[in-house]
């Protein structure tokens, strides 16, 4: 495998934030996208600690109604279409083209363009805020006829959301060819590092999805703009047609926000157990059967409407649980056994596992048709979501950060501040989310602003928003140990983690096109091979 | 240098694929679409849902009513138009660039027909969009596909500019069979629409 000197430019060079614009570079997209999300992350993480604030105490008049709703649907599209769904496009640009051992993305440009539709379609959504009639106050889910009696908001945040689709949507068709056509030599479908498959069935789930929900936005849009019937009664339309076409979406788009997480999860655990990953090819096969079951559980947010078939939305929910649990095997089969470290990433993976855990077993409950009559719209639902979103994505996204930080910059985060911020974000998380499992069994529904004092739902509520205002606090030790390691310099070794994939066998960062030469790919984890070779291929 | 992935292997090539990956996302728009369409229709009484109509727009003149023998003729231009693009398709296959050429424009041509015939079909109606379900659905899929066809059209004529540049081969022409491969998928998408709206009573 000759190496081959590449011509380095020379004379002009642009500047840099022309650079950063005018990219085609996977890396430095993927980075744009890291930033573009958290930033989000930090703008929906306020308004959660408004919402957390006007819950604080019982008849609070913190904020008013009308801000409430626009604060809390704000809250929820920041979270999904601005930060966890694009987030993992962030890690994926960055890092499946390193770990299938290609130079770029398939079609770099339009990878630029799935990049740059974001920043519009986000200060659009957010723009809301200083129309007449404020931001969108419909909710995430937008049902109708809620979402037809507000404000121009509503529309922003309707094309925003078309835009943000079209962006994943795109981005979706790049990765697949990225990766049915552009793998190393040796790079057998079933070598592929776990991450890359997570990717790949997520982009399947976005590329099919996210169209139906396009359409269903546009129906929303005519509906609301040109005299369109398609959710109004009168007309002869259907309001409960609205949470179908919504829904068979935004389930599957569940999955969307959790495959990728699982996948870091994946590539994580292994290394620091010192073991393969526990059933690699019942994982990639749970993995797809969870998107193909994807498609036929929809319904189960809409048991309560009484116009979706019960038994099978029902039984089918419970399968989805089967795939799952093989996952939790997978998970638990790796450490089993294993040499087990705790650096930062390793904890937020296991954190990742058992929230998540809790998370899947709560959301198999409410699948159960008679409980979740009982349970529908209540603090239950957002216990649930909360788990799988936050105790699931988030501490991935987390683990992924604390994991490739070194690769994407060169540069270790410190340990005991991750430490710290781990401790502080695990115990604010259960703080804040646990209580509303109890809130929700005790009857009280989600998103209303003011609850009587009669209710007794303070304390449980007041010990939430404490749990809140901790998750903002363990931010502050991230965000020192990153601004600490930007001043320090570049030291990282290509591997300092001794990881299996190769994203660790070229420099940290990568140099432009990524590598100079591959080892030998003979199995799913060829950088283990070329520590335990001597330098020889086997 | 065989380090970096392979970019091109046997078989269909990169942008191929990319681009059938973006029609299979285009197919589930129009699902999403019919799907509403189905519905719709399986929930009300009657078809077209007369009875929905107010006795102020029964006395406007509203009528839930189509022709079909323009849309029949248009569905037969549009079919016509699928047979050239192919036959334009053929002709550069074999390194006919003049024979690809006639095609593309042909198919341009019959194509705008077509956009022409539907837009005259509107003003002969008598009802609106915002005239019961019947009229949001008929109005949104038409719509949604005229501008399908429009961008077609748009494809198909910037494909002849660079054909009549001189930029296409007997090996190399992946947009001719890309433009022809989208204006194949409008045609069934129509084919489709017209059955539904226009046939099935």
């Amino acid at each position: 495998m000759a190496s081959v000197a590449v011509p380095q430019l020379s004379g002009y060079q642009r500047p840099a934030v022309l650079d950063w614009i005018m990219t085609v570079d996977h890396k430095k997209l993927g980075i744009l996208y890291l930033y573009f999300t958290l930033f989000f992350f930090a703008v929906g993480g306020i308004l959660a600690l408004l919402v957390r604030t006007q819950l604080a105490v019982a008849d609070n008049s913190f904020v008013g109604n009308d801000a409430y709703n626009q604060i809390f649907t704000m809250h929820a599209s920041a979270m999904l279409f601005l930060f966890i769904i694009p987030v993992w496009a962030g890690f994926g640009n960055y890092l499946v083209p390193l770990q299938i051992g290609a130079a770029d993305m398939a079609f770099p440009r339009i990878n630029a363009l799935s990049f740059w539709m974001l920043p519009p379609a986000g200060l659009l959504m957010f723009a809301g805020f200083i129309v007449d009639g404020g931001a969108a106050d419909g909710g995430w889910t937008a049902y109708s006829p809620l979402a037809q009696q507000t404000g121009v908001g509503m529309d922003m945040w309707i094309i925003a959301v078309i835009v943000l689709g079209m962006s994943s949507t795109i981005g979706a068709a790049n990765f697949l060819v990225t990766m049915f056509r552009m793998r190393a030599p040796g790079m057998t479908m079933f070598r592929m590092p776990i991450f890359c498959w997570t990717m790949l069935v997520t982009a399947l789930l976005q590329l099919l999805a996210t169209p139906v929900l396009a359409a269903a936005l546009v129906m929303l849009f005519i509906d609301r703009n040109y005299g369109g019937q398609f959710f109004d009664p009168n007309g002869g339309g259907n309001v409960v047609l609205w949470q179908n076409v919504f829904w068979f979406y935004s389930h599957p788009a569940v999955y969307i926000m959790i495959l990728p997480g699982m996948g870091i999860v994946s590539e994580i655990l292994p290394v620091f157990s010192r073991k393969p990953l526990f059933g690699y090819k019942a994982f990639v096969f749970a993995t797809i059967g969870i998107g193909g079951l994807g498609f036929s559980v929809w319904a189960h947010h809409m048991f309560t409407t009484g116009s979706v078939l019960l038994p099978f939305f029902g039984f089918m929910t419970f399968m989805i649980g089967v795939p799952t649990g093989v996952k939790i095997f997978n998970w638990l089969g790796t450490l089993w056994g294993g040499s087990i470290s705790f650096p930062t990433p390793m904890l937020f993976a296991l954190g990742f596992v058992s929230m998540f855990l809790i998370g899947g077993i709560n959301g198999t409950y409410s699948a159960a048709v008679p409980v979740d009559f009982a349970l529908h719209d209540t603090y239950f639902v957002v216990a649930h979501i909360h788990y799988v979103l936050f105790g699931g994505s988030v501490f991935a996204v987390f683990g992924g950060l604390y994991y490739w930080f070194p690769k994407i910059w060169g540069r270790k985060l410190n340990e005991r501040l991750g430490k710290l911020h781990f401790v502080l974000m695990f115990v604010g998380f259960n703080v804040a989310f646990f209580p509303m499992h109890m809130l929700g069994l005790d009857g009280m529904p989600r998103r209303i602003a003011v609850y009587a004092d009669s209710a007794g739902w303070e304390a449980l509520n007041m010990l939430s928003t404490g749990g809140a205002f901790l998750i903002a606090v363990s931010m502050i030790p991230f965000l020192i140990a990153v601004v600490m390691a930007f001043m320090r310099p570049k030291d990282q070794p290509d591997d300092p983690w001794e990881a299996n994939t190769l994203e660790w066998a070229t420099t940290s960062p990568p140099p432009d096109y990524n590598f100079d030469s591959l080892p030998p790919v003979r199995s799913e984890r060829p950088l283990f091979d070329a520590r335990h070779s001597n330098g020889e291929g086997h | 240098m065989a380090a970096h992935g392979t970019a091109e292997r046997q078989g269909m090539t990169n942008s191929m694929l990319g681009f059938i990956l973006f029609l299979a996302s285009e197919v589930m728009f129009f699902g999403g679409l019919f799907a509403a369409y189905f519905i719709a229709r399986a929930d009300a009484p009657s078809w077209p849902p007369e009875e929905l109509l107010s006795a102020q727009q029964i006395a406007e003149g509203v009528k839930l009513e189509l022709e079909v023998l323009l849309p029949a003729i248009s569905t037969g231009i549009l079919v016509l138009s699928s047979v050239t693009v192919q036959w334009a398709v053929w002709q550069i296959q074999k390194g006919n660039q003049s024979g690809m050429l006639w095609g593309l424009f042909i198919s341009l041509a019959l194509g705008i027909v077509f956009l022409t015939a539907q837009l005259y079909d509107y003003t002969q109606l008598h009802f609106l969009a915002d005239d019961t379900i019947y009229g949001t659905t008929f109005y949104t899929l038409t719509g949604f596909h005229g501008a399908h066809v429009a961008a077609g059209a748009l494809f198909i004529a910037v494909v002849a500019i660079r054909g009549l540049g001189g930029q296409f081969t007997a090996e190399n022409h992946e947009a001719v069979e890309a433009a022809s491969m989208y204006w194949h998928f409008v045609d069934v998408v129509w084919i489709a629409l017209f059955t539904v709206l226009y046939i099935i009573k």
